[in-house]
């Protein structure tokens, strides 16, 4: 047959720019507790409706309900809150020293502390993440030394990773945090190797991977759930959806007509769709995953639906792209106000517990500053230039021996 | 004629190309609205409509497959790769795809794709976003490479490499785009409009592919550079007060050879500059062409100064940026060499 009708380009475009209303109008707001908690060993056939649903369990008085509903001690709960205030702050902390030149380049993860909190409290302290720059959250969770991430973020001589990588690029194997590339997506096929040595070894580690849902384009991310579903690969995919890859919305990475969670679907992967600001729903979520992973049921997709509150980097100004307001507007609240709603709904905690708590985390970030600020520069009069040279290989070549030599004068 | 920074050069040279021919479009990561992360994309959805400059996915192998595609069909790609360092992605398909469909379908199909990607140091970008990859395009048969390092060479080239039917790395030196940067980076940062070569037509004209530009005669020795690191050599030549020739070797492949060669007769000596690691970088191929066309006139040793065969320190930027200081010194051992 032939086509007798002049074809057209479709280009995506989101509900709303700058100077125009934010518009969620298209993003469906379904009950807390309405989704019932499938048995782990489901058939992934069976719960497809869980790619297009959204697991909640925080509704809009604090309370925690339905089937999904993890049941925390109050105290880890508190936990939680805690890590997720610290991270608040620390990137607040951190975000200013950027703009006073102190630092080059950070990323803060304001807005989607649920995410990297609540999953890194759910997995086991064994289990290795393979995460993006924008899970801080994992290693402020799991008590790695504010110290150390901030000497990464300073470049200088309290730089675990001895000034190599741009600031936010952490790594730390004793912490279970792989160390982050910066190119996308190419981790999180990495989790599934090594998902699958563990499995290989008879171990019972899970590996746990993050990715964006704009580098859910890249070839990675379905190289990821290929061979997590061809191996069975115990390893917990994590989308997190924060609706924009700089300046491109959801729907340039695919999310216009489908969701994230939904490509689990033809890889024959269960899905499960997450309110990523309700700690409670992403703790739940992510302990589904890793019990059915621990089973030996192999791998699940979850995408944690939230918002990137702020510009993508410091380098960017969301306000060229999208409504300033648009944060403000999005329907699914703030974690750590929720979280903190919910205590004080259980009684266990006040509001002038959270003003304490805030102004321990943000006095805890400022002394920590100021001892990384007084470290002396990696390249500076006390520096040397060996961490350029070392750990490229092994062992040291003759030919970058030699340009060492040359470099050092 | 306008005074034009690197970034409104190219700008302009995209304005020029989308006004003129209707098969020129753009696209790669936040090129659309936004207008890419260096700006360089900036307005030209907003002038010339959402299909002719638009943003893609984030998959550069997708992204260069699909220009690849429509190239094929007949149209004109410029694509964007926000960073060279996020171009690896996209290898197999400009190395295995568009160098070669030419050669392979015996000349049934062409992939005249454009590809513009901003490179090199001076940015603290860290390993992933101050990488110099040419070399990894030079090497392969059927691609162009071109690097300007001026306003108005930028935007002569971009055209010239978008009308060309030929693929082609367009790599942009990023520290560039704002100012001539020549690794003096303890001093004052010069904006582009103190610069003659700020000085750029509005309109449509090219800077042919191939030809190299002697940016400063000289006697004593011949320094063969690119990108930045034409900024680089003049400064060395400068702080030296060595007589020496720079030339800026503005497309890799189709290299200018006559120009260097005469060059070098000249001088007898040579110094060959780049930002990219040392080892089988183009300087291996420069210096390899310098010895097979100048052996009998060289009167010392050919100097390389390159990045060291490390990844790209964030701390350590000006400890391997090759700047002044290098450069200098290379040239004072090919003087006594
Ligand atoms: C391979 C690759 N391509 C492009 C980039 C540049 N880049 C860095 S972050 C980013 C957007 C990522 O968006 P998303 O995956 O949604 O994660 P988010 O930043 O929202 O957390 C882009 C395009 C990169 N780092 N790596
Ligand atoms: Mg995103």
């Amino acid at each position: 047959m032939k086509n007798s009708l002049p074809l057209s380009l479709h280009i995506p475009q989101p509900a709303a720019r700058p100077g125009q209303e934010p518009d969620f109008s298209s993003v469906a707001v379904p009950p807390a507790g309405a989704l019932p908690r499938p048995e782990i060993d489901v058939e992934p056939a069976d719960i497809h409706a869980f790619a297009y649903g959204l697991i909640r369990v925080l509704d809009e008085d604090g309370q925690a309900v339905g089937a999904w509903n993890p049941r925390l001690a109050p105290q880890a709960l508190r936990e939680g809150l805690r890590a997720m205030m610290l991270t608040r702050a620390y990137d607040e902390g951190m975000y200013r020293v950027q703009r006073q030149g102190k630092i080059s380049f950070y990323v803060k993860s304001t807005g989607e502390e649920a995410v990297a909190v609540a999953q890194a409290m759910a997995l086991d302290r064994e289990d290795m993440g393979f995460p993006t720059y924008r899970q801080q959250g994992l290693l402020i969770a799991r008590g790695y030394p504010l110290p150390l991430m901030m000497g990464q973020v300073y470049s200088n001589q309290g730089d675990p990773l001895k000034g190599r990588q741009l600031p936010s690029m952490y790594s730390s194997k004793a912490y279970g945090f792989f160390s982050i590339s910066g190119n996308l997506g190419t981790q999180f096929s990495q989790a599934v190797g090594w998902a699958m040595a563990s499995a290989y070894r008879g171990d019972t580690r899970l590996a746990a991977a993050w990715i964006g849902d704009g580098a859910t384009a890249e070839a990675d991310f379905h190289h990821a759930l290929t061979f997590a579903s061809v191996y069975r690969a115990p390893v917990v995919l994590n989308i997190v959806n924060n609706q924009w890859a700089i300046s491109s919305f959801q729907g340039i990475a695919g999310g216009e007509r489908t969701t994230f969670a939904a490509r689990a679907i033809g890889y024959g992967l269960p899905a499960l769709r997450v309110d990523g600001n309700d700690f409670l729903a992403v703790h739940a979520a992510t302990t589904w995953a890793a019990e059915r992973a621990r089973a030996n049921l192999g791998a699940t997709v979850i995408e944690l639906f939230t918002y990137r509150a702020e510009g993508h980097s410091t380098s960017d100004d969301p306000s060229r792209y999208r409504p300033a307001s648009e944060a403000s507007r999005w329907p699914f609240g703030d974690p750590i106000e929720r979280l903190s709603r919910h205590l004080i709904a259980l009684g266990e905690w006040s509001e002038d517990q959270q003003a304490d708590l805030k102004a321990e985390v943000e006095g805890l970030v400022k002394q920590t500053q100021r001892q990384v600020e007084a470290l002396p520069p990696l390249n500076g009069p006390e520096g040397s230039l060996e961490p350029m040279f070392t750990e490229v290989y092994q062992d040291m070549p003759w030919h970058l021996a030699r340009q060492r030599q040359e470099a050092e004068g | 004629m306008a005074i034009m920074n690197m970034v409104q050069a190219l700008n302009s040279a995209m304005d020029v190309l989308l006004s003129r021919d209707p098969d020129v479009l753009i696209f790669g990561e936040d090129v659309g609205y936004f207008g890419g992360v260096f700006r360089v994309t900036e307005g030209l959805q907003k002038r010339h409509g959402l299909t002719r400059c638009f943003d893609t996915p984030i998959g550069e192998a997708g992204i260069v497959a699909m220009g690849i595609g429509m190239a094929a069909y007949g149209l004109r790609p410029i694509i964007e790769i926000q960073f060279a360092d996020y171009i690896y992605p996209a290898y197999d398909q400009i190395v295995s795809e568009a160098a070669r469909l030419r050669y392979r379908s015996g000349g049934d199909f062409t992939a005249p794709i454009t590809v513009r990607t901003p490179y090199g140091g001076g940015i603290f970008g860290g390993q992933t976003h101050s990488q110099s990859p040419e070399a990894l395009f030079t090497h392969v048969a059927g691609l162009k490479t071109v690097i300007p390092s001026n306003p108005y060479d930028a935007k002569g080239l971009l055209i010239s490499a978008v009308e060309c039917d030929d693929p082609v790395i367009f790599l942009e030196p990023k520290r560039l785009y704002n100012g001539p940067f020549n690794g003096h980076h303890d001093r004052p940062v010069q904006p582009w409009s103190a610069h003659p070569a700020s000085q750029v037509p509005d309109g449509h004209y090219v800077v042919p592919l191939g030809q190299a530009a002697i940016v400063r005669p000289g006697e004593a020795v011949t320094v063969l550079a690119y990108g930045a690191m034409v900024h680089v050599a003049m400064a060395a030549a400068q702080d030296s007060e060595i007589d020496a020739e720079v030339i800026d070797l503005r497309t890799l492949i189709p290299l200018d050879i006559e120009t260097i060669t005469a060059s070098v007769r000249k001088t007898g000596r040579c110094v060959i500059v780049h930002e990219a690691t040392r080892t089988s970088g183009f300087g291996a191929e420069l210096s390899a062409l310098v010895q097979e066309h100048c052996f009998h006139h060289l009167e010392a040793p050919i100097e390389r100064v390159a990045g060291w065969d490390t990844p790209y320190p964030h701390a350590f930027e000006w400890d391997y940026f090759p700047g002044p200081a290098r450069v200098t010194a290379a040239l004072r051992r090919a003087m006594e060499g």
